[in-house]
């Protein structure tokens, strides 16, 4: 695992800044969507074994939600981008 | 052969030349009535039971890598049955009670020691969650006791009591708890298996599930060619995904990676097992004298079987300050095993949507005291198409239904678990 992560704000920062939520693939469903998208958005992963997407949480430095896109068994990290950049980069 | 101190006598005269291989290597038959995918220790315990307690002995165990390559020889050997909630604690208890008679069983020396577990507490609050999961215990016939500060004292006198913010005050104390020799265990099921038919294939990966018209398995395709199956079993750990995407499975689980140490030997120090909830760290001595010790996960996704330097300080510096002497001890090894944190931290042993597809996964970072009950209640599902008992909240559509088993509280956050 890379111990630098590059924060779009702060730069090159030390991994153990960052707080960890998970997998940033699930999409949240609207409110009144059915019990099963909620259960497969709450429960249900992919869980793919390579490259994959995650929430990270830069909360000792610009307490931004960021979307770190790494590789999980290799552990290196291709690339960080702020959520909401990447929230509007997906809809675009 | 049955080992006995006979047949050691015997072999120390002929210079331990004599000894048979414990079990076969055999070669994939075209068909067998149950695979079992993963020759880690609940897969060969489910073999195991299979054959002994339902007589199925037509079954393969097909292992990608060799027996204990797995996180049957990367845990952290701790045995114990203290939890609390309704859907886990009688699954462990029954777990507890087959590693006392695991030995004898077996006839293999597995080295189960049971030097008993203490779960230190900080706050009043904390002290009245374990006193609440002692009671818990003994409802579910364990026995548990709750220690004030000067007796545990006088059982650790090396612990820091004084801490600043984790000052200690106590502990939750399952005298019958205790340590296992891993790989032995592992060894131990193999050879029992092996001896009742089972066929243990190890360095054959499974690359397919093929499934007839009707959808039900037919077989699995391997490196090593296809072989047939009745019944379907996945025993697979960290690569329950990978395995499982074959029979379209999805599946409440995420693989990350957790780590463990030991220190280079010293004389007896630790006599029984500590975990310290407030670092999240554990620590035990293994008969050899080195301590061997974990803390967190990784917090990340993680299919490697190695972990990062960050966790590594974590964990040594949540060991000093537990046990301040610590600092004065060499770690000689450290590893990393890929782990099925599923969403609400307690395991699935279950059937599957595929009919005879069945799946026990979901581990967390708790497999290895479960490996006997693990072995018996999903041989038992295999062989009756039911669940055992003291398995039967361990369903796989409990996160539909909303039933998690949330031991933790902490909701549907896999690396918090």
């Amino acid at each position: 695992m890379a111990s630098l992560i590059p924060c779009p704000h702060c730069g090159l920062r030390p991994k153990e800044e960052f707080s960890i939520r998970g997998d940033a693939s699930p999409v949240r469903p609207a409110p009144t969507a059915s019990d099963e998208s909620w259960h497969r958005y709450v429960h249900i992963r992919d869980n793919p074994k390579g490259r994959i997407v995650e929430h990270w949480h830069h909360a000792l430095g610009c307490r931004r939600w960021l979307v770190v896109e790494r590789d999980n068994l290799s552990h290196e990290v291709f690339g960080v981008t702020d959520a909401a950049d990447w929230a509007k980069r997906k809809e675009a | 052969m049955r080992y006995s101190a006979l047949s050691i006598l015997r072999q120390a005269f002929s210079g331990n030349r004599d000894w048979k291989p414990a079990w076969r290597e055999p070669e994939p038959k075209p068909h067998y009535d149950v695979i079992i995918v993963g020759g880690g220790g609940h897969g060969l315990a489910t073999a195991y039971y299979l054959a002994k307690e339902h007589g199925i002995t037509n079954v393969a165990v097909l292992e990608k890598g060799y027996i204990g390559s797995g996180n049957v020889g990367r845990n952290t050997t701790i045995i114990r049955s203290n939890y609390l909630l309704e859907g886990n604690e009688p699954f462990y208890e029954l777990s507890m009670q087959l590693w006392e008679g695991l030995e004898t069983d077996l006839n293999y020396n597995a080295m189960v020691s049971q030097r008993g577990i203490v779960n230190l507490f900080h706050s009043d609050g904390q002290r009245d969650a374990y006193a609440r999961r002692g009671n818990a215990m003994m409802i579910h016939g364990a026995e548990a006791e709750l220690l004030d500060r000067a007796k545990l004292r006088r059982m650790m006198p090396y612990l820091n009591f004084d801490h600043a913010r984790f000052p200690i005050l106590g502990g939750l104390y399952q005298k019958r708890a205790g340590t296992a020799r891993h790989d032995a265990v592992a060894w131990g099921y193999a050879r029992g298996a092996d001896s009742r038919g089972v066929d243990i294939i190890q360095h054959c990966e499974v690359t397919g599930i093929r499934r007839g018209s009707d959808g039900g398995v037919l077989g699995v395709e391997t490196t090593r060619g296809f072989i047939g199956c009745n019944k379907l079993a996945l025993a697979a750990a960290g690569n329950t995904t990978t395995v499982g995407r074959m029979a379209d499975l999805e599946l409440p689980i995420e693989t990350h990676v957790l780590q463990a140490f030991v220190t280079e030997g010293l004389k007896p120090v630790i006599d029984q097992v500590i975990t310290y909830g407030a670092g999240h760290f554990y620590i035990s001595q293994s008969d050899k004298g080195g301590l061997v010790f974990g803390a967190d996960i990784d917090y990340y996704s993680s299919y490697a079987q190695r972990g990062n330097l960050a966790t590594v300080e974590h964990t040594l510096e949540e060991g000093v300050a537990l046990i301040p002497g610590l600092s004065r001890v060499r770690v000689l090894r450290a590893w990393g095993g890929v782990m099925d944190m599923s969403m609400d931290g307690s395991p699935i042993i279950d059937r599957t949507p595929v009919d005879n597809l069945y799946l026990n996964c979901g581990w967390c970072y708790g497999g290895f005291k479960a490996t006997p009950a693990s072995g018996f209640c999903f041989a038992h599902l295999i062989a009756r198409n039911e669940s055992h008992p003291v398995a039967r909240f361990l369903r796989l559509d409990r996160f539909e239904r909303g039933f998690p088993i949330d031991e933790g509280g902490k909701g549907p956050q896999p690396n918090l678990h």
